[in-house]
């Protein structure tokens, strides 16, 4: 359970932005600016943070659909930004991803029979017919039926197109899954369906999940450690119950607050977060939260704080450090 | 929240006389219900088979001269008279169809296969490579077309295959452009990025994915295509620069027949209204292949 899988040091993207004629580089966005988290075999490292903070950019930049800026990315004591692009096709069959919008993940041309089967063709697995009934079994796998092979997406609702897109990440026999916003594009009460499901299959095939996710609530049900972050950086990292019982960083503090608690009676003090998002092609200065924050003080304007870090509670934040 | 929601499926039980149909076959079926679409084809068919079968069907050889029946207006024995040979416009007309059909067949397969090669590559790779290429495609929509393939021809010589070959080089920036931008636009889909994610090679994403979901504009547009091909092989024929006599080629036809516009106007009428037919037919299918492959049709 304690063995690592994947290890993260110092990960950055910064997307330039190039504008005139010529187009020179005018500046940059710094989607994920030094991120460094490790995964735990088996277990669920759920990430959250608000729209452009750097979480669906961390997930792709894990499996190299974009290059990163900087920082290593270590799976099974393989590095993977170093590796070559054949090297990293294999890699690919030992990390998986979902996406977030089913509607848009699945080849709308082809059968659900072709989208399954496809993984196993590239990756040179099986047979014909070992790969035929290897679809079979994981449409049976994830809820659906084994007649649905010959259908093509359009015929599926949005939770059982979700389900095929869980479906193909899990042909190949992955370790790793990493989930964009698996559930986001779905219906609240498909949602609880397709986040069990998720569970269910993760005990049966000992998978270890990255789950990316914007919604609390989400992320608490599925993860076992939580991350978060803020303007591309991960500001606080934490054990599930820890992080939200007891939170550290004052943004989290902020964020948790401001979830509503179903009971009429119970008063609470939400702290409210002012101001907005500053452009992370223009990040604040020393911590990037000092803007907004309600316990701002003058050495956050200046240095960004380091991570500290009691008991597997990481946080950035210079209130923790002496 | 999660616990309360058992994990069942949502899935209709419709498991007998389940049909399934791929996205060109409900393509087909939903061309089938137009009827000017299908009027289209039927003329596109019609002239294919009499292209196949013009050996049979036409009831004098075409370069049969009979001096003494020179200019006859239509008769029971020429249908469709005879021109200043003495040659049966009919039996020209029919094999006519073979030659404009084959010549606006393969210049729009040429220009249909170098245009997406190009256009693939360059939506696909962008950058520089996008650069270069679509540059060539400004270049060469900046010329008229006919001006573009009467430099080709002069270039080969004045040939039927040489036309072919230039109509076919003036068409390759129309796809190139339009199956770049499908490309710049299917690129960006997320199967695409799950289809990397998977670990598939970049051919393969092109060759299973890409193509597949940008070509049916192509299609619609090569449909169109081969109407203009067939008059562009008819205009370069009647400036004398595609097919030589004795080729029954339209437009040469046309061009032979000029000066006896006033004497013996069935000489003209004939192949133009070949022409128009087989354009029109051509025309009016390609509009039913858009509204049907046109996504944005769809209800």
């Amino acid at each position: 359970m304690s063995e690592l899988l994947l290890e993260v040091n110092g990960l950055k993207k910064y997307f330039p932005i190039t504008g005139g004629i010529f187009g020179r580089v005018k500046g940059e966005v710094k989607a994920v600016d030094d991120v460094s988290f490790y995964v735990k075999k088996g277990e669920t490292l759920g990430i959250v943070g608000e729209s452009g903070c750097g979480k669906s950019t961390t997930g792709r930049l894990l499996m190299r659909l974009i290059e990163a800026s900087d920082g290593r990315i270590i799976f099974e004591d393989k590095e993977i930004t170093s590796m070559s692009k054949s090297d990293l096709r294999k890699v690919r069959r030992d990390i998986q991803m979902v996406f977030q919008d089913p509607y848009a993940s699945l080849n709308p041309r082809h059968s659900i029979e072709k989208i399954l089967e496809e993984p196993l063709i590239v990756h040179g697995i099986g047979t014909k017919e070992e790969r035929k009934k290897r679809v079979k079994e994981m449409l049976e796998v994830v809820g659906l039926s084994s007649y649905h092979a010959k259908r093509y997406p359009h015929q599926f609702s949005g939770g059982q197109r979700q389900r095929i897109g869980i479906a193909r990440a899990l042909m190949t026999k992955p370790k790793l899954i990493i989930a964009d916003e698996p559930v986001s594009a779905l219906d609240v009460s498909i949602q609880a369906q397709v986040l069990n499901l998720m569970k269910d299959i993760q005990k049966e095939f000992q998978l270890t999940y990255i789950f990316i996710a914007h919604d609390l609530g989400v992320v608490r049900h599925i993860s076992d450690r939580v991350g978060v972050m803020y303007l591309g950086r991960l500001i606080e990292l934490a054990d599930s119950e820890e992080l939200y019982e007891n939170p550290k960083h004052p943004y989290i503090k902020a964020l948790l607050s401001a979830v509503p608690i179903p009971d009429p009676d119970l008063k609470k003090q939400t702290i409210l977060i002012e101001g907005e998002l500053p452009s992370p092609a223009n990040p604040p200065s020393g911590c990037a939260f000092h803007t907004r924050c309600s316990e701002c003080m003058d050495i956050c304007k200046t240095t960004r704080p380091k991570e500290h870090e009691s008991n597997g509670h990481y946080v950035a934040c210079h209130l923790y450090n002496e | 929240m999660a616990e309360l929601v058992k994990n069942t499926v949502e899935i209709p039980t419709l498991q007998t006389e389940e049909k399934t149909i791929s996205p060109w076959k409900e393509a087909w079926q939903s061309f089938y219900k137009n009827r000017l679409a299908l009027a289209g084809l039927i003329i596109v068919v019609f002239f294919i088979i009499l292209a196949i079968i013009a050996p049979l069907a036409a009831p004098y050889s075409y370069d049969g001269q009979t001096l003494t029946d020179r200019l006859q207006p239509p008769s029971s024995k020429h249908w469709f008279g005879t021109d200043d040979f003495g040659r049966d416009i009919f039996s020209r007309v029919v094999y006519g169809a073979r030659i404009s059909l084959w010549v606006g067949f393969f210049s729009v397969l040429g220009s249909v296969i170098a245009g997406t090669l190009l256009g693939i590559i360059a939506g696909y790779y962008g950058r520089w490579v996008d650069t270069i290429i679509s540059r060539v495609f400004d270049v060469m929509l900046a010329f008229p077309s006919i001006l573009l393939a009467i430099a080709v021809v002069a270039i080969l010589g004045p040939s039927l295959q040489n036309a072919l070959i230039a109509i076919a080089v003036i068409n390759i920036p129309n796809f190139g452009r339009l199956i770049r931008s499908r490309v710049l636009s299917v690129k960006q889909e997320e199967y695409i990025m799950a289809a990397r994610a998977i670990g598939m090679k970049d051919s393969r994403i092109l060759l299973h994915h890409i193509l597949p979901n940008s070509i049916s504009p192509v299609i619609v547009q090569a449909t169109l295509a081969i109407a203009s091909a067939i008059i562009e092989a008819a205009g370069l024929g009647f400036l004398g620069l595609g097919a030589q006599p004795p080729t029954p080629e339209w437009g040469k036809m046309l061009a032979d027949s000029k000066q006896y516009l006033v004497q013996a106007p069935w000489t003209l009428f004939f192949p133009g209204i070949a022409i128009a037919l087989t354009v029109l037919g051509f025309n009016l299918m390609g509009d039913g292949l858009r509204d049907v492959l046109d996504p944005k049709m769809k209800q």
